[in-house]
């Protein structure tokens, strides 16, 4: 989550939804669960997360996974008051802070309970993040009874100088034991790395790449280092104690990461995530950039019901009201005391939202659509948009022989580029 | 005996009947910022015109901007009534622009009096500006009185300057009088001396009236607000007027004296001095220089001495927001009411859009009427760096006036013209060194050195204009710790080895950007315009070559490399919102973006790389100082 919430319009206490989002929809449905706690925080980290002493000796750690039912009862309920059917959960994402900072057996119960309200798809794919040094053969085997079937490790280097540098404190020797003892519980595992920390060479960037592939991992994620406003390491740069590296320098590193793990065989599908077969992609989170339904539970997690099926955003087959949005986005407030204390209050923990118009839905279509390798259909866009795609080929910022076939689809370059990509679609 | 005169008195000093040996016209010759304002402002309390609870500093200088620099950029007049040993005397006081740049019309108010006060600081002594203006007194025949004032200073050295003064308009350095403006000391003696020392004017009473304007000035409610000295003849009310250079007739619907607010009378005598207001607009039907004569009864002749103003600076005037340009051409238009000087068309830039092109008298003039822009009508401007006129002649004879660098012919030139101007410094005489190292570096010739002191030194010199329109002031003063001041005048032109420098964004003409330079300076123009343009392009999808080039000759080059990232890793469900914001804002921004051939500028580049130093364009505050 990130740190800071956007501006909105505040929610309401009841946490009520537009009634105009009823009707039928076909989207898939996912839901987030966001567990706040960390052991430590790391110098880049600037993640809606807390630390034991940050939270006053961790009290609320144990009572988190209660408090998390309620909002999930809250929100089957504002769903059913609003016209939306129980559709059955697709995708189960736990994310943090680290989630396996709580008990395995805590995070079975929450994932029971999105399967009580809702249900779950037999073909539910039930993610949770965990660190290195937060799991055992145990856990991960009560994990994957409970339901869960995908890991996704926060390895970020393998690299013991980088790793300091992100004060990330796991032994990367262990990496490769944490995947193998995953993979024998019968999950299917990620691994999560960073690129461009001040410091890493080249060098360096390839043997965590290695160290990867070595473990025989399906899907990788691998991310630049943003250094936001407000953290540890932002204020290191600041005091000249860490030097950033260029955007030059993650380019490079961006094209080494994808030239590797493409010969290793691993594609990529979505512009930081490359799986081996498009099976092994995370599902949840294309779920996002294609725009579906999705309930993010917990402190500062933010959620999005798009617009029933009839209302298509440039084609419309039935003339939308103007007090009707193309959806809909809230948030919850940030900090988990004030989010406990209003579902203890029976109130929605929601801090503000965002009704979608139709141009804001428009460039989000765009803006996550062409960052996957499936890409955006070519006949979303306005006429003015479909002759800037010539010029973007011509730039080789998209690929000229998907575009033939009706997709907006980036190049490696345009993958690099993704943003400029974007201007250029909406104008 | 008062010297403010009785009630009796008073009526033989009328403005309309004042018999011309009675009249006393005088104006005051003196440097920026040694005490002209403050010592006017006493006499007008010594002699009553104004009241002490009335007064304000710096009573006669009207504009925001003068009162605030401390400089007079329009002249008036003001009639002081002073008696000596019984006589009454009307005194005159003309006030006159202290800069250069109205070398012309510091030359018309002098023409309207007979004597000059020579005002100088007794703490610094006698500065070049004073010089030229002083010069120009005397070729004018005017009685001149020497003062030095502020000698209520502690570093005033009155002795020492007396000297200096004395050795420059002749006579004894006791006749030097010696004032305070500040504390009034001295200045009931001056104002004696001002009726003893300057003559009486003369003129022909019963021949057709002929009056020379000597100032012209706008005023929102009443129109052009004229001053005139008459030399023969009366001008008086309801009479029809004739402008003499034009011909043009206007009918007089106020005549009056200035003391110092408007006091309309029955008219004005030889040798009288005052306003006439005939409700004409623009100051342009009004000419400084021009003759006034009777229509019924007009002159053969007119009193000479007229030109039009010719501007020897330009400058490129944009808005910096596009959409207030038709702000700016409005308020052109209303500055060009009270400033015949003025003149500008319109200019289109690729770089900064539309704009004007401007041309002033001088570089002061280019920053007040800058200055009086962005004050007055709020308007935020960017302007290009001031460059000379050149004549160039082509090969096969045709002769172009080049008025914007980027309008210099390129090829077949046989020869250029450009402006050069005869330069006065004035230092102490341990930066002769440092002085003569900037006026050779600015293609200067020496002319000649006086010592004025023992420790003062005058040295002339030869300069292009175009030399000293940038930044000469400021390292002079840097040069010399503040010490030197600085004056010139036009005095023709010369041949010069002159080379247009082109600057490319991707071959593409920067037009701005253009600047015609000594053919020596061209690779250091080259280089630095470059190099600051390459810090201020934002990198591109492809790279930006940027070259500066004389002709088709590239002297300079530098690069903005392609950008190769222009993506957030990491776009999850909470990233969304903000992700989306900042692509709105981006989108915004695009679209203000200068495109020149295929690269984006954002409008503020082009403005930083006019702006900053070394890149001409911008005011700085002090230049005004001189």
């Amino acid at each position: 989550m990130s740190p800071a919430l956007p501006e909105g319009e505040p929610a309401p206490e009841d946490g009520a939804l537009p009634t105009w989002l009823g009707g039928p929809r076909s989207s898939a449905f996912g839901v987030y669960l966001h567990v706040p706690f960390c052991s430590v925080r790391c110098g880049y980290c600037d993640f809606n997360t807390y630390t034991a002493s940050e939270l006053g000796g961790g009290a609320d750690q144990a009572a988190y996974a209660t408090t998390s039912l309620r909002e999930i009862d809250l929100a089957a309920r504002v769903m059913r008051d609003a016209g939306i059917s129980d559709r059955p959960v697709s995708t189960v994402f736990v994310g943090g802070g680290t989630p396996t900072m709580l008990p395995a057996q805590d995070l079975v119960r929450m994932l029971a309970a999105v399967r009580d309200t809702w249900g779950l798809a037999d073909d539910a794919e039930v993610t949770t993040e965990a660190n290195p040094d937060s799991v055992t053969p145990e856990s991960l085997a009560t994990l994957a009874r409970g339901g869960f079937t995908r890991v996704s490790f926060g390895m970020q280097s393998a690299v013991p100088h980088v790793l300091a540098t992100l004060e990330r404190t796991h032994d990367p020797a262990r990496v490769p034991d944490v995947v193998r003892w995953a993979r024998e519980a019968g999950l299917a595992v990620s691994l999560d790395l960073i690129y461009g920390t001040p410091g890493e060479s080249v060098d360096d960037w390839r043997t965590s790449l290695d160290t990867v592939l070595e473990t025989g991992v399906d899907h990788v994620s691998a991310y630049a280092l943003v250094v936001e406003p407000g953290t540890k390491m932002a204020a290191q740069v600041r005091r000249g104690q860490l030097e950033l590296p260029s955007a030059d320098d993650q380019a490079e590193k961006y094209e080494v990461a994808d030239e590797v793990l493409t010969s290793a065989g691993l594609g990529w599908y979505e512009v930081s995530n490359w799986a081996r077969t498009p099976a092994d992609a995370c599902r949840h989170n294309l779920a996002y950039w294609r725009g579906d339904d999705w309930w993010g539970v917990g402190p500062g997690a933010h959620s999005y019901l798009g617009p029933a099926d009839a209302v298509e955003v440039h084609a419309p087959t039935r003339a939308v009201p103007p007090e009707e949005g193309h959806g809909v986005r809230f948030w919850n407030a940030k900090h988990p005391r004030r989010y406990a204390a209003s579902l203890e209050a029976g109130h929605s923990p929601a801090a503000g939202r965002e009704v979608l118009t139709t141009d804001e839905a428009h460039l989000e279509r765009v803006m996550l659509g062409v960052r996957l390798r499936e890409g955006l259909d070519l006949a979303l866009l306005g006429r003015g948009s479909r002759e800037s795609v010539a010029q973007l080929v011509a730039s080789g910022l998209l690929d000229g022989r998907r575009a033939v076939q009706g997709r907006a689809v980036l190049t490696l370059r345009g993958r690099l580029l993704a943003d400029a990509v974007v201007r250029g679609l909406v104008e | 005996m008062s010297p403010i005169p009785t009630a009796d008195q008073t009526a033989r000093i009328k403005p309309a009947s004042t018999p011309a040996e009675l009249l006393r016209n005088f104006c005051i010759i003196a440097h920026i910022d040694h005490g002209k304002s403050t010592l006017a402002d006493r006499m007008l309390q010594l002699t009553g015109v104004v009241e002490q609870r009335a007064m304000r500093a710096q009573y006669l200088d009207r504009m925001d901007i003068e009162r605030e620099r401390g400089i007079t950029i329009k002249s008036q007049a003001v009639r002081m009534p002073w008696a000596v040993d019984g006589t009454p005397h009307a005194l005159n006081m003309i006030d006159t622009p202290g800069h250069v740049d109205f070398t012309y019309e510091v030359s018309r108010s002098l023409a309207a009096c007979e004597g000059a006060v020579l005002l100088v600081d007794a703490a610094q002594g006698i500065e070049a500006q004073t010089l030229a203006n002083l010069y120009l007194a005397m070729e004018n025949d005017l009685a001149i009185i020497p003062v030095l004032n502020k000698i209520d200073l502690p570093a005033a050295q009155p002795e020492k300057y007396a000297e200096e003064i004395a050795g420059l308009v002749g006579g004894d350095p006791e006749d030097v009088l010696k004032v305070s403006g500040k504390t009034g000391e001295g200045v009931e003696a001056l104002l004696d001396r001002i009726v003893q020392t300057v003559p009486a004017p003369v003129g022909d009473a019963d021949a057709p009236a002929r009056a020379m304007i000597f100032d012209s000035v706008y005023d929102t409610y009443r129109g052009v607000v004229t001053y005139v000295r008459v030399v023969d003849g009366s001008l008086n009310p309801r009479e029809k007027i004739v402008m003499m250079s034009t011909r043009a007739t206007h009918e007089l619907l106020e005549i009056g004296v200035s003391s110092p607010e408007p006091h309309p009378t029955k008219g004005l005598g030889v040798g009288e001095v005052g306003y006439l207001i005939t409700g004409v607009k623009d100051v342009r039907q009004s000419k400084v220089g021009d003759t006034v004569t009777n229509a019924a009864k007009p002159a053969a002749d007119s009193l000479g001495g007229y030109s039009d103003p010719r501007p020897m600076v330009f400058s490129g005037l944009y808005p910096i927001d596009g959409s207030d340009y038709p702000v700016l051409r409005d308020a052109l238009d209303k500055l060009k009411l009270n400033d015949a000087a003025l003149n500008y068309e319109p200019e289109t830039s690729v770089a900064l859009g539309f704009g004007f092109r401007v041309g002033f008298l001088g570089l002061l003039h280019l920053e007040i009427v800058r200055e009086r822009l962005e004050r007055e009508f709020d308007l935020a401007l960017i302007s290009t760096a001031p460059n000379v006129v050149y004549t160039v002649t082509l090969e096969d004879g045709t002769e172009v006036t080049v008025t914007n660098p980027s309008e210099f012919p390129g090829g077949k030139i046989k020869d250029v013209q450009e402006p050069v101007v005869r330069s006065t410094v004035l230092a102490p005489s341990e930066f002769i060194g440092s002085i003569m190292e900037l006026c050779q570096q600015r293609r200067g010739d020496l002319l000649g050195m006086d010592y004025l002191s023992p420790d003062r030194v005058e040295m002339r010199y030869t300069l292009p204009l175009a030399e000293i329109v940038f930044d000469f002031f400021d390292q002079l003063k840097s040069r010399t710790r503040g010490y030197a001041s600085f004056d010139y005048e036009p005095t023709g032109e010369q041949t010069a080895d002159l080379v247009k420098v082109d600057i490319l964004l991707q071959g593409e003409q920067v037009d701005a950007f253009s600047a015609v330079v000594h053919k020596d300076q061209a690779y250091a123009y080259g280089t630095m315009m470059a190099g600051k343009l390459k810090d201020l392009i934002p990198r591109q999808q492809f790279e930006v070559p940027i070259q500066a080039a004389v002709g088709a000759r590239v002297i300079a080059r530098e690069t903005v490399r392609a950008i190769r990232k222009d993506v957030l890793a990491k776009c999850y469900g909470g990233d969304i919102s903000r992700k989306r914001k900042l692509l709105e804002k981006q989108k915004e921004g695009k679209k203000r973006m200068k495109t020149i051939g295929r690269v984006e500028v954002p409008p503020n580049a082009f403005i930083a790389a006019l702006s900053s130093d070394g890149g001409g364009g911008k005011e700085s505050k002090d230049k005004s100082k001189k």
